[in-house]
């Protein structure tokens, strides 16, 4: 059995904060996994995953020669720092809310996690039997 | 001809490591050709509350960080001829000036300190003014009083104050991008509408101007993304090439990284479209940047490409919005969560009966804070079915009535005794809160000079 993959096994993130607008860079962690996140972290999904802060508008850049995205989230911020009620009012934290986002598991993830020295805690192996084993 | 300019971070914001500058200065001194180190130090607030210290004092409102930044290298570097490019003036780079003159004199030494001024626009747009240019929001509409408004001036009168051959330049409000691209200028003569050097140069400063956190600060994330010796995390240094192409690398002995995942995630910080970032001295492209690794702890970055200059410069403005109130308590062991959960509906119907309209925000440490919500619709769904046994109430509100907020932290302080059981650890704060917004403003306003500390005028 497997469960989701979580965004942060294929890739790496860094917000920034301007104002109420947080941008968070999402950069692969193998070319592969490029195209497959062109497809499944849409600027819906991630405005979604996002819905508790209520963004105005999420737009995403793809920079396919730098194997990543950025993902412009509007009004997110609480006001932005100097308004913010919040412990983080940069956002910084952030990131790591997306790194969260469950992918459902694919051929094309699976092969893109084959690149990928395993973490101790990455689920790569049970993947790979219960993939063998459908 | 200059060939190879070398330029290192001593400091990536105010509270950065004090003694971070010292290996790069190190190294840099054992080399030859143009050599600069440079400081960032003022975020969006610093310039409001350093221009609160001006007024209280006009030998202040420079950054406080300066002192404890600059002093561990200065020697070293107006021995070694590195140049130091700062943004410690903040809201006073005169007084700046005098302050490092005074400390380098201390020392033994009499650097030529160039002073570049010209960000404040208080002088020429007044509130009204600034609430016509104001971007993203109406924080300015019908405001009489701000406390301050800097533009973002661009790199031409850090080049300037090179020019003049300062060996120290301390400036007010500029883009961080061009505490690099102002030596780069000076260095290579690079021309006004060169926009692709002056891109690539903006790109060097953009990873620079951070510190550590292209050399493997902010980055750490064990078992997955691990850095070696994060406690003694070398700070960087970039040879740019005369075609603006640069590597990104670091003294020697130092604990980080640097590689393409280093850079890559801080060339994305704080970017909103990578096609189109617009700096006072140029709109970057990042669309075709190439970012190789070249050896161990070596990067190679090239293929910035630059568009027309913005006619408009970025401005923040700040004022006074009241006071911030934030206040504490803990719950732990067995219901932890329960009990914590009932102290917040506590303090919530105290606070709609004795202070009605006060918007309230609340988080649990342990259930949901950074990732909650200041409606609190993430806590909520989560508080009911939560089994922490060690839970941090927090409690924020803002407001212009300070006895408000005063009244909402003595309601939290009541739970030692009116509250749940086990409650502890109270800690309580009011504090003034400075606001801050965004302009555009017209070149004109602004007023870029560079001039040495102490000439003639």
């Amino acid at each position: 059995m497997t469960g989701p993959i979580l965004l942060r096994q294929l890739a790496f993130a860094r917000t920034g904060d301007k104002g109420n607008r947080l941008n968070i860079a999402v950069i692969c962690r193998t070319p592969r996994a490029f195209p497959v996140l062109a497809e499944g972290l849409t600027p819906a999904r991630v405005a979604a995953h996002f819905a508790a802060r209520r963004p105005s508008r999420v737009v995403r850049y793809d920079l396919p020669n730098l194997a990543a995205f950025n993902f412009v989230l509007d009004d997110v911020l609480d006001g932005g720092v100097n308004a913010s009620l919040g412990l983080d009012g940069h956002g910084k934290s952030l990131s790591f809310h997306l790194l969260a986002l469950e992918l459902a598991p694919s051929a094309a993830i699976l092969a893109a996690l084959r690149d990928l020295p395993a973490a101790p805690e990455d689920p790569l192996r049970a993947l790979e039997a219960a993939f063998k084993t459908t | 001809m200059v060939d190879m300019v070398r330029i290192g971070s001593g400091a990536g914001f105010a509270g950065d490591r004090t003694d971070a500058a010292i290996p790069v200065a190190a190294a840099l001194a054992q080399l030859d050709g143009p050599r600069f180190l440079i400081f960032e130090t003022l975020a969006e607030r610093t310039l409001a509350l350093c221009q609160l210290a001006r007024r209280a004092d006009p030998a202040k409102g420079y950054s406080p960080a300066m002192e404890k930044l600059i002093a561990p290298v200065l020697a070293t570097c107006l021995e070694a001829g590195i140049r130091i490019v700062g943004n410690f003036g903040a809201a006073n780079p005169e007084a700046a000036a005098a302050r490092l003159a005074a400390l380098a004199q201390a020392a033994g030494l009499s650097p030529r300190i160039g002073v570049v001024t010209g960000s404040d626009l208080t002088a020429r747009l007044g509130p009204a003014d600034l609430a016509a240019r104001e971007t993203g929001g109406t924080l300015l509409a019908g405001r009489s009083a701000i406390t301050s408004a800097d533009a973002y001036i661009g790199a031409g009168a850090i080049a300037e104050a090179l020019d003049l051959g300062a060996d120290i330049v301390v400036t007010g409000r500029v883009a961080d991008p061009a505490l690099a691209l102002g030596p780069l200028i000076h260095a290579f003569g690079w021309g006004d509408t060169d926009w692709d050097l002056l891109a690539a140069g903006t790109l060097a400063g953009h990873l620079l101007e951070c510190g550590s956190q292209v050399s493997g600060g902010y980055f750490a994330d064990p078992g997955i993304k691990d850095v070696p010796g994060l406690a003694e995390i070398g700070y960087p240094i970039a040879e740019i090439a005369r075609d603006g192409s640069f590597v990104l690398t670091k003294p020697a002995g130092t604990g980080g990284r640097i590689d393409r995942f280093t850079v890559i995630e801080q060339m994305l910080y704080e970017i909103h479209d990578p096609a189109a970032y617009l700096t006072p001295d140029v709109v970057m492209d990042l669309t075709g940047v190439a970012v190789a690794a070249i050896g161990p702890d070596r990067v190679k970055v090239s293929g910035a490409r630059g568009k027309p200059r913005p006619d408009t410069l970025k401005a923040t403005v700040c004022f006074a919005a009241g006071f911030l109130a934030e206040a504490e308590i803990s719950y732990a062991g067995p219901n932890a969560a329960a009990r914590a959960r009932l102290a917040a509906d506590v303090i919530r119907a105290r606070m709609a009966r004795r202070a009605p309209g006060l918007a309230l925000r609340i988080d649990a440490i342990g259930i949901a804070s950074l990732f909650n919500d200041t409606p609190g619709a993430t806590l909520g769904a989560l508080f009911p079915s939560a089994a922490a046994d060690d839970v941090r109430l927090r409690f924020a509100a803002q407001s212009e009535d300070g006895a408000a907020l005063d009244l909402l932290l003595d309601e939290v302080e009541g739970l030692y005794c009116a509250g749940p059981a086990g409650g502890a650890g109270v800690r309580r704060h009011l504090v003034p809160r400075l606001a801050s917004a965004s302009c555009l403003v017209e070149r004109e306003f602004s007023a870029p000079r560079a001039e040495l500390y102490g000439a003639p005028r």
